[in-house]
């Protein structure tokens, strides 16, 4: 990066903080465009709350979040949207009463405006995301591995530059894991820049470049997946959380 | 595709004709109500049914489209035809002044708010007497004797309103309202502006009561404060036609709208003279039980369950 670039994306000394809580606690990074960047913790450290503030379902208690060196704060969600930083729920939200090509048809609009045009960017994306054979089925009627797929199949619709993945692989079978896995590759593939927050280590140690660990919403390591993967702290925390299960 | 286009046109040739064929006055008046019910009852689906803002006022849009007309004729002796497009209008900007203030919260308030309002301007039309001659009510000139001018105003109002809603839906708005019912919080991640877009619905859902109201001053020369602004007249029959009729589908209310002015008008006669004056008054009765038997058995109306009502009766012969 020359001098004076701005990064691409930048997280700085954010907190949350939930009736005392503080679910996030001064938690900064950076990511590089057209890299996949994972964001791991045990469950409850925060995670899913870093992304809301990113998308500004939540406001910030404090810090900052610049995408493309401009800060996102006070941005009402559907906003970000258009910025261009598309999201997926952990805790899926089919549209249910619509059919899967409807569903990724009314994020389509978020860059289109006439029907038509809706429907060939839609159809495009479900074919890019291998879910055209399910289009005309309705949203309620998806097994999980669907509904994951939808969720990411809607994000990319909206033709973001930053996607944010919540745990798109929890509860896949290792056939369905794999194809997740190819999937995220060729978004990133496309150009697309990934955050991914996964609880499955294979998951997100093939295929991040760069790996963000947290605990009790504060940072205790980053690095390469090797890096962290051998970081004492993460081993901790890992280990304490099976330890509890 | 091509056999719903021919089964609308034949529609619309029955209804060009029916006056024409029909003379009674009576058929004629009770046809004209259900067509401006087809309107009231299309635009609270288009609110309720699609958006997922259940009102239980819109007597408040239709009072208002109303009184604007009437109040129009008798104040500034403007032809209450002009009235239709005012009452529009004015209903539009009482819709988006509720939707303003209620659609940035989430939650009932919207739907409470409508209940309120309605009693509000109910009680506004009762005391402002200078402006709407409070409880005496407005009465206006007919502009014509015969019903064939009212039944095809009705009838184009009626069939402009589908017309609309149904454009509507297979564009980019349509795709948001119901998006937005689905789920919100999905909804503003995709990019969706939820309060924008509950307040379009809302805009154009008033617009079209108000013209009904409007309408309904014309034809009826005649409107008070009590039945305009009705809770149960109005609000809540707007709720029974679309239900009835089938919520979220474009030609659930016309279907409702028609069997609604049919169990009222039965009742109201008291099954047309054959039964004791005591049943006229047990409408209001009727209308509680068939909503149950709707639930319980059609939740999705008349048009959202017409596969399952076909089944029934192929079963059966
Ligand atoms: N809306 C909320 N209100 C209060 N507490 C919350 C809310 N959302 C999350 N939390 C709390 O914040 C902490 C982090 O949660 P979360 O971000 O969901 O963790 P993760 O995604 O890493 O499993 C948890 O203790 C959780 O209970
Ligand atoms: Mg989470």
């Amino acid at each position: 990066m020359g001098v004076g670039a701005v990064s691409f994306f930048e997280v700085k000394d954010i907190s949350k903080n939930f009736g005392g809580l503080m679910a996030v606690n001064g938690v900064s990074f950076e990511v590089e465009q057209g890299e996949i960047f994972g964001l791991i913790g045990p469950n409850g450290s925060g995670k899913t709350t870093i992304f809301n503030l990113i998308n500004q379902y939540f406001p910030l208690t404090s810090g900052d979040i610049l995408f493309k060196g401009k800060s996102v704060k006070g941005m009402k969600t559907y906003q970000i949207c258009h910025l261009g930083i598309g999201r997926t729920f952990q805790v899926v939200k089919p549209l249910k009463r619509m059919t899967v090509l409807e569903n990724v048809m009314a994020s389509a609009f978020c860059r289109v405006n006439s029907f038509r045009e809706s429907k060939n960017l839609a159809m495009e994306t479900l074919e890019f995301c291998n879910l055209l054979h399910e289009k005309d089925k309705s949203a309620a009627s998806l097994p999980i591995a669907g509904r994951k797929r939808l969720e990411i199949t809607r994000a990319m619709a909206t033709k973001p530059e930053l996607l944010l993945l919540d745990e798109t692989a929890a509860g896949l079978n290792p056939g369905e894991l794999d194809e997740a896995i190819e999937l995220i590759q060729r978004i990133r593939d496309r150009g697309v820049t990934v955050i991914i927050v996964e609880h499955i280590m294979k998951v997100i140690m093939t295929i991040s470049n760069r790996i963000h660990a947290i605990n009790y919403g504060q940072t205790i390591a980053e690095g390469s997946p090797e890096e962290v993967a051998n970081n004492k702290e993460v081993i901790e925390a890992y280990l304490g959380e099976e330890s509890y299960a | 595709m091509k056999r719903n286009q021919v089964i609308v046109a034949l529609v619309g040739i029955i209804f060009v004709l029916f006056p024409l064929v029909v003379k009674s006055d009576y058929y004629q008046h009770l046809v004209i109500l259900a067509l401006m019910w087809v309107v009231i009852g299309g635009s609270w689906n288009l609110l309720a049914g699609y958006t997922g803002q259940v009102s239980f006022g819109h007597a408040v849009f239709f009072g208002t489209g109303a009184y604007t007309a009437g109040i129009l004729a008798n104040k500034l002796a403007i032809s209450a035809w002009w009235g239709m497009a005012f009452g529009g209008f004015i209903a539009a900007l009482v819709g988006l002044f509720i939707g303003w203030v209620c659609f940035r919260l989430r939650g009932p308030y919207f739907a409470l708010a409508t209940i309120a309002a309605g009693e509000i301007f109910r009680l506004i039309a009762t005391n402002w007497e200078s402006l709407t001659e409070g409880m005496l009510g407005i009465m206006i000139l007919q502009t014509f004797r015969s019903k064939l001018p009212y039944y095809y105003v009705a009838l184009a109002l009626a069939a402009s309103s589908i017309w609309v809603f149904d454009l509507v839906m297979k564009s980019k708005w349509g795709f948001y309202f119901v998006s937005i019912r689905e789920d919100q919080d999905a909804a503003e991640s995709l990019g969706i502006n939820a309060t924008l877009y509950k307040n379009i619905s809302l805009l154009i859902s008033s617009f079209f009561t108000g013209m009904a109201g409007a309408f309904y001053m014309n034809y009826m020369a005649f409107i008070d404060p009590e039945v305009v602004f009705s809770l149960h007249y109005i609000s809540i029959m707007a709720i029974l036609v679309g239900i009835i009729g089938g919520v979220a589908t474009i030609w659930g209310p016309a279907v409702g709208a028609f069997i609604m002015i049919g169990v009222q008008e039965t009742f109201r006669s008291a099954l047309f003279g054959l039964a004791p004056s005591w049943v006229s008054q047990s409408h209001v009765l009727v209308f509680g039980l068939l909503v149950i038997f709707v639930i319980l058995f059609m939740a999705n109306g008349v048009v959202g369950d017409w596969p399952k009502i076909k089944r029934l009766f192929l079963r059966s012969r």
